[in-house]
This record gives structure tokens, C-alpha cells and sequence, in this order.
């Protein structure tokens, strides 16, 4: 099955009220094949087909805040277009649940894979977490509501899987039961956010001066506390399913995933399906008695700052290998990579690669290169792969 | 693991060739990998799409540059697009065409030639020869059977379309094998 139709699967099984989504590109086969599961009844959601994608996430936050479970898809312009409501929600602490399948950004107009749209919005206040294969597609949505919704947390997720690249690829994945998922996922039970007749309640009002670097604060404490919440349920769902087919997630889930990292001098920090291909790279490296390994970032926001610097401790050499940029500045991975080793007083050369920009495909070569570069280091701070 | 590329154009199929030859693949026990370069989709356009079939889970997510395998569901693409780019040496080469092997002058490559188009439209009453060819892949390769194709065309489409798809791959499956 296509690794798209692996979240539709996902998000069939944690019983959505209320899916919302503007159909037309960038949209996916993601709420395609959601909406042939409400016409014939096998998902009781309300599908509620807008006019835009700000509609779209406007319409989730509308029925969240009714105490309902809700969820939309979206690509590149479609996520910029939201941009308004993504900081309207997280603000109003609604757990809405979010695919975000990650294409670049026009112009030039372009509709293939890249990380600039989400990347775009890390500051939001939304979690961020990302899928290397269709697996993690599927078990990371079951598990972001349950990250979501948890009431020390309450704060909406997105998780990015690579357009194309990763959503239009068939390959295979398992399935749990859904009676197992219902037992890991019960129904959302509303605390805060429950809007009735019965009960009148404002949300989302005016945060004067005198209130409104409070609640910021509550919300980014939210946030840094998430970080624990979603180490349990990682673990509790790891558990739970353990890893069915081999190489399709890691055994474990956590907030990185550690490739032959032991003795590794020289390390890749990458995001997202391309740490498939850097995987078989550093297969080869190492059977020719390379010091070699990958540490993938899964989540994203929160930055799983300690994590990192444990993983990249005694590494002499990084490579950033970043499918987003920042104008101006240098990739958002590499600078804050850069600043946890500053803490951690590291004196690892860090260098950042930039790659498959719209969709360029990352040949198995680039990452050879980007090896070969790093391992000799003392070259241009950022290099483009083109 | 075996690469195979697939060239078609716009309408004749090769994206739905290539996950039919994934689904088959997995059902046969092995693990595959299908996906397509997506462009600008218009009917008649170049198409390629791929597939990777592994005894483990695979990996890597770049495109197939270097094909054990191609499948070429429109042989005019050989004056259009460098079908036989970066093959491997002795590479399989299936063609849909009423040409001969040696007409298409590929010297180092295993080139088969049918004439899927014929079957098709005996079949189907049209000219979409993705089915048809995977009967030949079958054939020809001995790396999916005929039985996990079925099931994979059972999959794709509705009943009677799988019908007459799957009498299909089995009259091409026949003839390439004689």
C-alpha cells in the first residue's frame, strides 16, 4: 500500500468527528481515500470538503473547540495558507491532529518534496514529528493524538512525511487490530476546550499585556513538558506493537533514532525518508571500516536538545543533511544542532549539506559525497548538492 | 535485489504496472518498493515509473538508475527518452512492439519483444497494455508469478475489469513463453 494511504488507514482507526480538507493540489490521496471512507460508512466522521486549506484548519479548530477529536491533511501553499490559524490553535491549546505531506514551496511554481513548508511553520507551537518509511507513517499518527490529547500537553501535532518520495511509494507496513488501537487510543475526553449551548464559553479571547507573556509561557512550558509525555507513549506504543516487519521503524520509538552510532566518529543528522538511503550508504561505509552512523531526528519540535548531545557526544565530524533553508542564514537543523554542541562545549566540526530542493532526487552518490566531504572537513560552512 | 524501470506514456498505465508488480511481489513472499517520477501528467506524455523486489525491507528512496530490468510499454520511446540509460549490462529489455529484437539494435542487453498492444485490444477492445505486460514480466522473469499478479489485478480493480484483465495476462503470459 502507498505510504499516503498508510495515514489514511491510521487515521480511519483513531475514529476522527470531523475531518476537514480542501481536495484540489496540493492536497494528496491521504483525504481521497478518507472521503471514500465516509461515503460508505466505514469512518463516522463528519467530512466537510472547504473552499480552502484556510477553511480547512479553520474548520478543525471550530470543532475541536466543541470537545471533538479532528483532523486535516495538507502539502506545501495549502500549509502557508493556514499559517494565520496554525498559531490560532496551538494559541487556544486545541490537540488537533495534522498531516502535513512536506512539498516545496512556490515560485518557481513546484509540487515535489522538500521540508521548506513545515519548516516554515516550527514556530507555531504545533509538535512536529516525522516518518522515515510507511510504517512510521501509520504508527506516528496513532500516536500523535495520543501525545496531543494528553491534558499536560494539549497542544496540536503535525506529522511530516516526504512528498512523493515517501507518500506516492507502495511498500509494506503493518496493521494492528482496531480493537488494540481503541485500547491505546480511547476516545478524546474534552477538559478544556467544550463548547454548548448549555455551558457558555469564550475561547480565544483578548490577551492583554497584562496576560498575554503568561499564557505564551504556559504554552511553551507545555511544549518543553511534551517532551517526556511523548517519550512514554513512544514507548508504551512500541510495546504495545512491537515492530512487525524489520527495518520498517525502529524498535523502540524515540525522539531520535540512532544508526550505528556507537563508535561512530563521523554522523549524518538528517529528517525524513532520505535516512533510508543514508542507512544503505553507511552500511557500505562501515563494511569498508568507516566509523559511520546516522542520528534521525523523529521529533522535531519539541528539539530533543538532550538527546542529541547524547548521541553526538564523541563525534568529530556532522554532517547536517537538511532538505529545507533559511535565506540568510544557514539550514534550521544545522543552527540549532550548532547551538546544542555549543553547550555541550563539543568541538565536532559541524557542516551543513543541502539537498533535494523540489524534489531533486538525493542519489545514493550525494551521500557519499557529503561523507567523503565531511570525513575531510575544513570546506564551505553550507554546501548545496545539486 | 532486482531494479526494474518501467517507460510508458500518459494513459497506457505503467504507474498502476509498477504497484500491480508490487502488491504481486509482496504476495509472492519478497519485499518491493514501487513509486513513479511524477512530471507534468498529460496523456501521451513519457512516464517512468519503478520497482525494487529485496529478500529484506528496502531502504534506499532513490530512483532506479542502474535497472536489472525495463519494461517498455511504448516502443516509440526509444526516439524520445534514453530508455536504455545507465542498465546494467545484459539487462532484460521486455518491449511492447511487432518489431524483432534485432530491430531495435541493443547489443549487451537480453531484449524480448511482444506485441502486447494486439492482445490488448483482443481483450480489453483498447490499447492499455500495463496488465498485458506484466503477463510478459512474469514470462519472461520468473521473479513474480502469474498467480500474484491475479491477485494484485483482483486488488486494483473491479471485478469484471479484472476479468478481462487477468485473461489477459494469462494470453500474454502463453505467448511469451512459447
Amino acid at each position: 500500500m502507498e505510504a499516503s494511504h498508510a495515514i489514511s488507514e491510521a487515521v480511519k482507526m483513531i475514529k476522527p468527528d470531523v475531518i476537514a480538507a480542501y481536495p484540489i493540489t496540493p492536497q494528496t490521496h491521504i483525504v481521497e481515500r478518507l472521503s471514500e471512507y465516509v461515503a460508505n460508512g466505514e469512518i463516522g466522521a463528519e467530512y466537510i470538503r472547504v473552499e480552502s486549506e484556510f477553511a480547512a484548519i479553520s474548520a478543525c479548530l471550530g470543532a475541536e473547540a466543541t470537545g471533538v477529536r479532528a483532523y486535516t491533511s495538507t502539502s506545501s501553499q495549502g500549509l502557508a495558507l493556514m499559517f494565520e490559524v496554525l498559531f490560532i490553535v496551538s494559541g487556544m491549546r486545541l490537540p488537533i491532529g495534522m498531516t502535513v505531506v512536506n512539498r516545496a514551496l512556490s515560485a518557481p511554481i513546484n509540487i515535489w518534496n522538500d521540508h521548506q513548508d513545515s519548516m516554515s511553520c516550527r514556530d507555531s507551537g504545533w509538535l512536529q514529528l516525522y516518518a522515515e518509511t510507511a510504517q512510521e507513517c501509520f504508527d506516528l499518527t496513532v500516536m500523535q493524538y495520543k501525545i496531543s490529547e494528553n491534558k499536560d500537553v494539549l497542544l496540536p501535532s503535525m506529522v511530516g512525511l516526504d512528498g512523493f518520495t515517501l507518500s506516492h511509494v507502495y511498500e509494506p507496513f503493518f496493521i494492528p487490530e482496531q480493537k488494540e488501537i481503541d485500547d491505546f487510543l480511547p476516545e478524546y475526553v474534552p477538559t478544556h476546550a467544550i463548547l454548548e449551548p448549555e455551558q457558555p464559553l469564550t475561547l480565544g479571547p483578548i490577551g492583554f499585556p497584562s496576560h498575554y507573556m503568561e499564557l505564551r509561557k504556559t504554552q511553551v512550558d507545555a511544549m518543553e513538558g511534551s517532551l517526556k509525555v511523548i517519550e512514554k507513549v513512544f514507548k508504551e506504543y512500541s510495546e504495545k506493537f512491537p515492530a512487525q516487519i524489520k527495518g520498517t521503524r525502529p524498535e523502540t520509538y524515540y525522539h531520535i533514532e540512532e544508526y550505528k552510532m556507537d563508535d561512530a566518529q563521523v554522523a549524518f543528522v538528517a529528517i525524513g525518508s532520505v535516512c533510508g538511503s543514508i542507512k544503505d550508504v553507511i552500511d557500505v561505509l562501515r563494511s569498508k571500516g568507516e566509523k559511520v552512523g546516522l542520528v534521525k531526528i523523529v521529533t522535531y519540535r519539541p528539539f530533543p536538545m538532550e538527546a542529541l548531545k547524547k548521541s553526538l557526544k564523541n563525534v568529530k565530524k556532522i554532517a547536517v543533511v537538511e532538505k529545507a533553508l533559511s535565506p540568510g542564514a544557514n539550514g534550521p537543523v544545522f543552527e540549532e544542532i550548532c547551538s546544542l554542541l555549543f553547550e555541550a562545549k563539543s568541538d565536532a566540526e559541524v557542516r551543513n549539506f543541502i539537498v533535494g530542493l523540489g524534489g531533486r532526487d538525493v542519489k545514493l552518490d550525494h551521500i557519499q559525497k557529503i561523507f567523503d566531504m565531511a570525513k575531510k572537513g575544513a570546506g564551505k560552512k553550507q554546501e548545496w548538492m545539486f | 535485489m532486482k531494479e526494474i524501470r518501467l517507460h510508458g506514456r500518459g494513459g497506457q498505465g505503467a504507474v498502476t504496472a509498477a504497484s500491480i508488480l508490487a502488491v504481486a511481489g509482496f504476495a509472492d513472499g519478497k519485499f518491493t518498493q514501487a513509486f513513479p517520477t511524477f512530471g507534468v501528467e498529460r496523456r501521451g506524455a513519457p512516464v517512468t515509473a519503478f520497482v525494487r523486489i529485496d529478500d529484506k525491507f528496502i531502504r534506499r528512496r532513490d530512483e532506479v538508475y542502474n535497472p536489472d530490468i525495463l519494461l517498455v510499454l511504448d516502443s516509440s520511446l526509444f526516439k524520445v527518452v534514453d530508455v536504455t540509460g545507465g542498465a546494467k549490462k545484459g539487462a532484460l529489455v521486455i518491449i511492447n512492439t511487432t518489431g524483432k529484437p534485432e530491430d531495435y539494435k541493443l547489443p549487451g542487453f537480453d531484449v524480448k519483444c511482444i506485441d502486447a498492444t494486439k492482445e490488448a485490444f483482443a481483450v480489453l477492445g483498447r490499447d492499455i497494455v500495463n496488465t498485458a505486460m506484466l503477463g510478459a514480466f512474469a514470462a519472461y522473469t520468473g521473479l513474480v508469478r502469474k498467480d500474484a499478479i491475479h491477485g494484485a489485478v483482483k486488488e486494483q480493480f473491479s471485478s469484471d475489469l479484472a476479468d478481462k484483465n487477468i485473461k489477459l495476462v494469462d494470453q500474454v503470459y502463453e505467448k511469451a513463453k512459447n
